[in-house]
């Protein structure tokens, strides 16, 4: 049993991890103060014979100090992670050099759709990919999440990275991933009968390899 | 007066006839009856919605061996024993529906709402009977329409509890089309039942109070159930209009939710959790409220800070109205709506905090009698902390987005609704068994099914957030699809081996239920030395309750009351001091 979060692979880990781990060192304390003292106070004050328990009904200062403490604790969590949120998925966060990809999603298949060699989405020599993400590291991309059918989640526990894909609705989602690899996508929004295995990856390039791909990629694309 | 709503006078009713065995057990108008009425339905159905957990269990614990006895089950869910991926979706989907909707909430609110309401205001029955005895009849069928959906072509709703549309508005995405319409008319019939019994718990409680029982010498329980009802009364229309909605998308043609024809998926999400948050608080203030009556009373001290007990109870009603968005994080909703959820969600902690350092503030230098609903009540108090706890983590936006639809919600939602209500009414069941049945439980076999639980429980559930943090999503039938879910596979096992023990020690507190209704110890009027006005009138208390209008000369919880020799003083005793309310103006 392990309360540690699993390596992440991108810039938003440290960020969510941080905070992450701010909680629990936060409600760590506040869950052994609260067992503790009823381990204690049932042991210290369990009925014996010849005792009776103090007449005692309340105590204003103790109302304010409970009530203050976890208040301010927990806004400063609150503001803590404001800004965090507001940098990950803030209306204007999304970096104006992030590549573009269009992500047409339905039962139960992720469809990635790149920009070809003309750098523009939406134009002819763009081409698709099922269920293969293929990025560059260190460098930020945008998701534009089209569902298809019902709502699904798009989901890199490497990347620290959720969002629904909602019918109807034009959602866009960024990271940057920090390490070379491969990792894997999930679907984590109950979406029918496959959803459980609603599986992708995503591939992580260094630089020069994902221009190699690319280019790659294009020239097979072309003469098919 | 016999026709008066609000009849005060317990001789209409003690006068009464004999009433035929089907009008006095059956079809009672008796507040009483139908709170074991609604006791039996709700365990039943916990029954099914545990069965249920069972099978979900075996699947995610041993994804490739036939469920045992999986034969008896149809080809249609488990051919050959192996559970089919629609048939789990669908086991998803009817756990949740049954554990909310007709075991937990019917166990707080229809039982404890209509046995301890009137027998603790002093009043002779509820405001409504006829409309009491109404809501559990409707509420019984919807019960029965529910499980009905189990048996139609294309199987039971599979779209979760929760229906997110479209997945539950269109045939097309699940293959179920009649079950999903059975579950949306079901939850409309069942709000109808909860309306009707919110109505007359208010009213009740407004206007059916002993002389003497002002608002603030009502017992926690009371209030909470008095708040309870303002919020079911409150929220379930929006369900129920919702649910009408979606019924409608399905049947007639309509298209709220349905985004190809000008209607907006995203607007499910919020009728739902419009209702669905405050529901939450409807699920978990009937448990505090009970457990602040048996803490009081096992620690043998006055509740530790009532008045602030009962404003930390207003205040999570209302701010219950304005945490929705905290569900809908991730869904698509405007980010800087996020921002504001997440503040309300924070600050709506701090009376569940407040509501824990004065239950703890209650034992502090108590004389604590360790019974066996004390036991189940500190029970409660150590495991809602760790569900409230949890909750800050989802809380914080960031750290949601990577927590959210895993099994670290699955961990939070069960340590409150599990560890939380259920150890609470585990702890109401076993503190008013003797007023409802006239008889005692077994007190060793109690004890023994406490610890057990305790431990099986904490061991199937608390693991789940370490499959949370590893990224384990919720809701999903065969975890071994994925390779960073592969090295998760002897946890899982693990919590499922501890699951079917917990399930199984649920057998000792059955048969102690069941064998101290025949065989148990008679009980006395007053088992607990407790003060409340249920504990002044025989065990059953008869038809009516008060042989004759009680009186009520101070709070709930004067335990160990320096006025007095014993550690106790009912509420209707009176002293040389006291002075009659009529004279005092109350």
């Amino acid at each position: 049993m392990s309360w540690i979060l699993p390596p992440g692979a991108s810039t938003f880990a440290g960020d969510i991890d941080f905070l992450y781990y701010v909680i629990l060192v936060i409600t760590g304390i506040a869950f052994v103060v609260v067992e503790v003292g009823l381990l204690v106070f049932a042991i210290k004050y369990r009925a014996r014979p010849g005792r009776k328990a103090q007449y005692i009904q309340g105590s204003i200062k103790a109302e304010i100090i409970w009530t203050a403490v976890p208040a301010v604790t927990l806004v400063i969590i609150g503001l803590m992670s404001g800004g965090v949120w507001n940098h990950i998925k803030g209306r204007n966060s999304i970096p104006p050099n992030a590549i573009p990809y269009e992500v047409h999603v339905k039962q139960f298949e992720w469809n990635f759709t790149y920009r070809g060699p003309d750098g523009q989405l939406g134009t002819a020599d763009d081409f698709t990919l099922r269920n293969q993400l293929h990025i560059p590291v260190n460098r930020p991309v945008e998701l534009q999440l089209i569902a298809e059918d019902v709502i699904h989640s798009f989901f890199v526990p490497a990347f620290r990275v959720k969002q629904d894909a909602v019918p109807g609705m034009d959602i866009n989602v960024w990271f940057e991933a920090t390490e070379v690899g491969e990792y894997e996508i999930a679907c984590a929004e109950l979406c029918g009968l496959g959803h459980y295995r609603m599986r992708a990856r995503v591939i992580v390039h260094s630089a020069e390899d994902y221009q190699q791909w690319l280019s790659d990629r294009s020239a097979a694309a072309d003469e098919e | 007066m016999a026709t008066s709503a609000v009849s005060l006078e317990p001789a209409a009713h003690t006068e009464a006839h004999e009433l035929s065995f089907l009008r006095k057990y059956i079809f009672s108008t008796d507040h009483k009856i139908i709170g074991i009425q609604f006791l039996l339905m709700s365990f039943v159905f916990l029954l099914f919605g545990g069965l249920m957990a069972m099978m979900m269990r075996w699947q995610l614990g041993f994804p490739d061996r036939p469920l045992p006895a999986g034969q008896l089950l149809p080809e249609t869910m488990a051919p050959g024993g192996i559970l089919l991926p629609e048939f789990y979706n669908s086991l998803v989907t009817m756990h949740g529906t049954i554990m909310v909707f007709f075991a937990i909430m019917p166990l707080l609110v229809g039982v404890f709402g209509n046995f301890l309401i009137p027998l603790k205001i002093g009043a002779p029955d509820m405001a409504f009977p006829r409309l009491n005895m109404a809501s559990f009849w409707v509420a019984f069928s919807a019960g029965i329409l529910m499980m009905a959906g189990f048996f139609v072509e294309g199987g039971h709703a599979a779209a979760g509890w929760t229906a997110y549309a479209p997945l539950s508005a269109d045939p097309e995405w699940t293959g179920v089309s009649g079950g999903q319409q059975i579950w949306l008319l079901s939850i409309a019939i069942l709000g109808l039942a909860s309306i009707m019994g919110a109505l007359n718990y208010i009213t009740t409680v407004v206007n059916l109070r002993a002389p003497g029982m002002t608002w603030f010498r009502m017992p926690l329980s009371i209030w909470s159930l008095f708040i309870t009802a303002i919020l079911v009364l409150l929220a379930i229309p929006i369900l129920s209009g919702a649910a009408i909605m979606l019924f409608f998308d399905q049947t007639i043609g309509t298209h709220f939710f349905d985004w190809t024809d000008g209607g907006q998926v995203i607007l499910w999400q919020h009728l739902f959790w419009y209702f669905g948050h405050p529901e939450v608080y409807i699920l978990i203030l009937p448990a505090m409220g009970m457990v602040s009556d048996i803490i009081a009373n096992g620690s043998r001290k006055p509740v530790f800070g009532y008045h602030s007990m009962v404003f930390a109870l207003i205040s999570i009603a209302f701010l219950g109205w304005v945490v929705w968005g905290h569900h809908m994080f991730q869904s698509g909703m405007n980010p800087t709506l996020g921002m504001t959820f997440m503040i309300s969600t924070m600050i709506i902690a701090v009376p569940s905090a407040i509501k824990v350092f004065n239950w703890m503030g209650t034992m502090w230098r108590g004389n604590i009698r360790f019974h066996v609903p004390m036991l189940h009540a500190v029970g409660f108090v150590a495991m809602f902390v760790i569900g409230g706890l949890s909750g800050i983590f989802m809380a914080s936006t960031p750290v949601d987005i990577y927590i959210h639809d895993t099994y670290f919600i699955v961990a939070h939602i069960h340590y409150v609704l599990f560890g939380g209500s259920l150890f609470a009414i585990f702890a109401a069941v076993t503190y008013w068994y003797p007023k409802m049945f006239g008889r005692m439980m077994n007190s060793t076999l109690g004890k023994i099914h406490f610890w057990l639980t305790f431990l099986f429980y904490n061991l199937t559930f608390f693991p789940m957030h370490d499959l949370g943090i590893a990224g384990h999503m919720r809701r999903i039938y065969d975890p071994s699809q994925y390779e960073f879910l592969q090295p998760l596979a002897p946890l899982n096992r693990f919590i499922t081996v501890s699951a079917l023990l917990l399930f199984t020690v649920q057998i000792l507190f059955a048969v102690n239920f069941v064998m101290s209704w025949f065989n148990g110890k008679k009980a006395p009027e007053n088992p607990w030395d407790a003060n409340g006005l249920e504990w002044t009138v025989p065990s059953p208390p008869p038809h009516g309750n008060f042989a004759k209008v009680p009186t009520v000369y101070r709070g709930p919880y004067e335990y160990s009351s320096p006025l007095v020799e014993d550690d106790f003083l009912p509420q209707t005793r009176k002293l040389a001091s006291d002075v009659d309310p009529a004279a005092a103006g109350l």
